[in-house]
């Protein structure tokens, strides 16, 4: 009873441990930021790691769930005589919710897996206590232009994902099961607000962008400097960005468009 | 080209590719948009009552579509709604009285002006004006004219 109550009690402190450090993290990496801006190559080879090469992914992910969500919404709204309102059901599934979610939990498994790894692994090899010997801060240095690549890169792989879903959603429904081209665009675009729906989309995939880089180096700088415990490290980022993307999803959408 | 190079220009594409995608959100998907014209023929027609009918909604002749709307104004002149649509250039044959219509395809679904053609030698050409129209049926004042129908009886 009592070892259960401690271990309890222990879980909760160093919960609240881990969070508390994770900010102090964030509040030194934010104060790095400024550093980064003259060193603008850091920053574009950043981008090029977690944006120019997850696109691959993101292109065939968005594309498979356009297609099918075409396909899907058609069958259902064939019985009601209202496949014209597949442009508009696509558009909005996707720039809402499945752009945004979608495309962050891909750039969590494919990008920021890859930042906690690396950065974890220049932890176990002493990397980072070199740099600091030599009086390079590796916060700045390191982990500063990764957090600003993924913020930067995520938004725009999002609007990808949702452009390209689309086109996919077009192709099946307009392309292959004959629903009308100019009720597809023009009901879209009568449904679709810019500001309501697409600006809000880009200002969750932005907080989600924030999130995943954010746990990712954090993981990484904080794994055990040893091969398990940059594995460990690896699985947290991946599992905890990808609870944090499902559950602040539903928060944000909660504020943008739970009140007419 | 060096390394550093290949990689700017990586990603300057990458980002190059994300603004298109923005601009395909904001003037195809989203509402941020006018329409431009395509190739055909201009007539226009003047209605009571449009109703859901859009810019982009489909005009059908027998079913078929034939054409587009292009814009709905309001006319303060006459006040009734002036919708301008672009017929395909090919389907030129519509004599002057065709009547048009606003229709609902199915229960729920999108209003489009339908064409019926009617009897006469001369055909509709570029800038005509359709005289026979017929306005969209709204829903609601069937229902209430109904109801209404039923408690004075």
């Amino acid at each position: 009873m009592m070892s259960s109550l401690q271990r309890l009690g222990r879980m909760t402190l160093r919960f609240f441990a881990r969070l508390g450090r994770g900010n102090l993290f964030m509040l030194r990496v934010l104060a790095g930021m400024p550093s980064v801006l003259p060193r603008f190559r850091l920053l574009v080879a950043q981008v090029y790691h977690v944006g120019f090469l997850s696109l691959p992914i993101i292109v065939v992910a968005s594309l498979n769930v356009g297609m099918v969500l075409g396909l899907q919404m058609y069958n259902t709204l064939v019985d009601f005589d209202a496949e014209s309102a597949l442009g508009p059901v696509v558009a909005l599934s996707l720039v809402r919710e499945l752009g945004p979610v979608v495309a962050a939990l891909l750039f969590a498994g494919r990008a920021g897996s890859a930042l906690t790894a690396e950065i974890g692994l220049m932890k176990a090899t002493e990397q980072l206590s070199g740099m600091e010997m030599m009086a390079v801060d590796p916060v700045r240095r390191i982990v500063a232009p990764r957090l600003l690549a993924g913020i930067f890169a995520l938004p725009l792989l999002a609007i990808l994902f949702s452009a390209v879903g689309i086109g996919g959603g077009y192709f099946v429904g307009v392309g292959l099961l004959g629903v009308d081209e100019g009720a597809f665009w023009s009901q879209m675009q009568d449904k679709v607000d810019w500001r309501e729906d697409v600006l809000n989309g880009i200002i969750k995939s932005a907080v989600f962008g924030v999130v995943v880089t954010w746990i990712a180096v954090f993981e990484g700088y904080e794994a055990e400097p040893t091969a398990e415990g940059v594995s460990q490290a690896t699985t947290r980022s991946v599992v905890f960005s990808s609870l944090a993307v499902l559950g602040l999803d539903f928060v944000l959408t909660a504020f943008m468009f739970g009140e007419p | 080209m060096n390394k550093t190079a290949v990689i700017e220009v990586l990603v300057g594409l990458f980002v190059a590719v994300g603004v298109a995608a923005l601009f395909i959100l904001a003037f195809k998907v989203s509402n941020l948009r006018s329409v431009g014209d395509g190739e055909g023929y201009v007539l226009y027609a003047r209605f009571d009552n449009v109703g859901g009918l859009k810019v982009m909604s489909p005009v059908r002749a027998g079913g078929v579509l034939v054409g587009r709307v292009v814009s709905i104004d309001y006319d303060q002149e006459t006040y009734e709604a002036q919708v301008t649509m672009r017929i395909d250039a090919h389907y030129d044959r519509f004599p002057v009285d065709t009547t048009a219509s606003i229709f609902t395809a199915g229960l729920l679904g999108e209003q489009y002006v339908s064409l019926e053609p009617g009897a006469e030698e001369d055909y509709l050409a570029d800038g005509d004006e359709i005289q026979l129209t017929q306005s969209a049926l709204i829903l609601e004042q069937v229902v209430g004219k109904f109801f209404y129908g039923q408690m004075t009886q």
